[in-house]
């Protein structure tokens, strides 16, 4: 709705606004419709056109079914299922826990703690000393190792605790009032007035998760464990074909759907669970949660 | 109220705090105190309590290793370049998308634009390489029409280019949502008064848009600046092999390979913590300018 002061914009400027903003769109969608085409293709079909599909012509699910019916690529896609759901009830409930410890200002020790969040802002720990802590704990080579280390992001903290800052007092006053420990007020009002908000950071936790190779490329050694990503990067672009290779087994397809979509099936996998939950996601920006989170 | 009593009262809110502050302690700070082995001749078999100190002989041969001072030059120039072609792409989205008056229109792009943010480093290193690798979208189409390859995945040379652009792609959409907050916080009276006093678009972008998002703009400058050295390492590791570690070698892969990969402990740390200290100085300073300028920077006095 254009407000009555301003001006009425020319065709140009329409056109030109119009042309930036399709070109931007494409940019960004285009790559992913090679993807998805090119998995979703024959080897005739590959053959013939030399490798990549733009638009497909037929559809061929013999890539998806040759990875997901056992051998590594199933193995790992269970991986990174698990360590993103055990990671993003840890860094949820950590996270949660700590920013409601912090949201009373005044309380005891309060400013020492919201500080230490905070500091972490200011100077990454290095590569090398995160390692070594690691291994001193004996925790190489396990899946905690995946999900410890990053279980609390302080920006996560930030937000949720300027969320819990802003239920109003009133409702919680009443509640002690009314004999309700902190863990009942936590629990039946600041949780359930904060759904938004649980959903927008258990996904940004869960994102992340599902995303990170190189921790698991840091702390990992045994390729049994490796997640999907650290799978991608090994056989997508370390350029070791995937379909041909002796040391993997697809698992017991007849005949080897062609490598190259093959290849771009696994790609796809790992990018299934991120359009799956992009809608919520988006859903939660329009109601501005973040962003009022960000500015206050 | 005595310590005593507060202690008291809020022991259940302190309680609650203890895993996550915990956590951070172990894998934040404990990693921030792991760095006294860049002034140790650190060996793994003895660990850090029982490994000889050494004062300041990492730093030495750091800094005689010539192999440090191009990644200190890669890290340079690509942190010089994100700083010039990425930071102003998402500000001139944002502007763009907010004079897009229909919400429709105006959600369905930020849909698509906001996607990348989600996608995992190696996802988007793969989209670029089936799109512009040797054996990609582009090149096949280009050799179709008779034109030859183009290399621009494995030409150290465009490095820099490429490895922007990825996070152009990446991020600029991303980048535009605290822009467009702060946008959309610009009281729409002063546009309207403007408009009545006869200034045009552009004068009232110059005037009333552009100052009103300035102190966001100050402020994310000085985190980037902060972050500056930390020039994608995820993104870099995946592609190093592909141009070559003379054009691809930053801090963070100097200190992965030598300490991780080559077992040189001590080095590795050396350069990590190089890098970690000329971040807080950079971000440091930057906030004192900001301050200098009247703006109020990443933290003011009270938090």
């Amino acid at each position: 709705m254009r407000p009555v002061w301003m001006e009425r914009p020319s065709v140009a400027s329409h056109v030109s606004k119009a042309a930036v903003l399709v070109a931007v769109c494409l940019l960004v969608a285009f790559p992913f419709l090679v993807i998805v085409s090119t998995s979703l293709s024959s080897a005739e079909t590959l053959d013939r056109t030399g490798g990549y599909v733009v638009f497909p012509t037929s559809l061929d699910f013999s890539a998806y079914e040759a990875i997901l019916s056992g051998g590594i690529v199933t193995r790992a896609v269970l991986v990174s299922v698990g360590v993103t759901v055990a990671g993003t009830a840890v860094s949820l409930v950590a996270t949660v826990l700590l920013a409601y410890g912090l949201s009373r200002r005044g309380s005891f020790a309060h400013r020492t703690l919201l500080a230490i969040v905070l500091l972490t802002f200011l100077f990454p720990p290095g590569v090398i000393p995160s390692y070594l802590v690691v291994k001193e704990l004996g925790l190489l080579d396990t899946y905690a190792s995946l999900v410890l280390p990053t279980a609390v992001s302080a920006f996560n903290v930030v937000i949720m605790r300027g969320f819990f800052m802003n239920v109003p007092q009133e409702l919680l006053d009443s509640a002690r009032i009314d004999g309700a420990g902190e863990w009942r007020v936590l629990l039946t009002i600041v949780l359930p007035l904060s759904k938004a908000v649980l959903a927008v950071i258990g996904l940004f936790y869960a994102v992340a998760y599902w995303n990170a190779f190189f921790t698991a490329m840091l702390y990992l050694n045994d390729t049994a464990k490796w997640p999907l990503q650290l799978l991608l990067r090994t056989y997508v672009l370390g350029g070791s074909t995937l379909g041909g290779s002796s040391s993997f087994d697809p698992g017991g397809a007849a005949s080897l759907p062609p490598v190259q979509s093959v290849q771009m099936a696994v790609v796809v996998i790992a990018l299934v669970p991120i359009l799956c939950v992009y809608p919520f996601l988006q859903r939660h920006f329009a109601t501005g949660v973040l962003t009022g989170a960000v500015k206050g | 109220m005595t310590i005593w009593d507060r202690l008291r009262r809020d022991r259940v809110l302190l309680l609650m705090a203890v895993p996550g502050i915990g956590l951070l302690l172990v894998f934040w700070y404990l990693p921030l105190l792991g760095n006294v082995v860049a002034f140790q001749d650190y060996l793994p078999y003895i660990g850090i309590a029982d490994s000889p100190f050494t004062g300041l002989e990492n730093f030495r041969r750091l800094f005689e290793d010539p192999r440090f001072w191009d990644a200190l030059q890669n890290t340079l120039v690509l942190a010089f370049c994100q700083l010039v072609l990425l930071f102003p792409v998402p500000i001139a989205l944002a502007l763009l998308l907010n004079s897009v008056l229909s919400p429709g229109v105006r959600k369905l792009v930020q849909s698509v634009l906001y996607l990348p943010h989600f996608v995992s480093w190696v996802i988007v290193v793969a989209l670029f390489q089936q799109v512009l690798g040797n054996a990609g979208v582009v090149n096949q189409f280009l050799r179709e029409q008779g034109w030859g390859t183009f290399e621009f995945m494995t030409n150290p040379d465009l490095f820099a280019f490429l490895v922007t652009s990825q996070v152009i792609w990446k991020e600029a959409g991303w980048g535009t949502i605290i822009f467009l907050a702060a946008l959309s916080t610009i009281d729409d009276s002063r546009y309207e008064s403007a408009a009545v006093d006869g200034a045009g678009p552009w004068r009232r972008l110059w005037h009333i848009t552009l100052p009103g998002i300035r102190p966001i703009i100050v402020l994310l400058l000085i985190l980037r600046l902060g972050e500056v050295l930390s020039v994608g390492f995820e993104q870099i590791l995946l592609q190093r092999d592909a141009v070559g570690s003379a054009a691809a070698e930053v801090l963070d892969t100097y200190s992965y390979f030598y300490g991780v990969v080559g077992g040189e402990w001590g080095v590795a740390a050396a350069a990590g913590l190089f890098k970690g200290v000329v971040g807080l100085v950079l971000i440091l300073a930057a906030n004192r300018v900001a301050h200098a300028l009247g703006e109020q920077g990443v933290y003011s006095r009270e938090r």
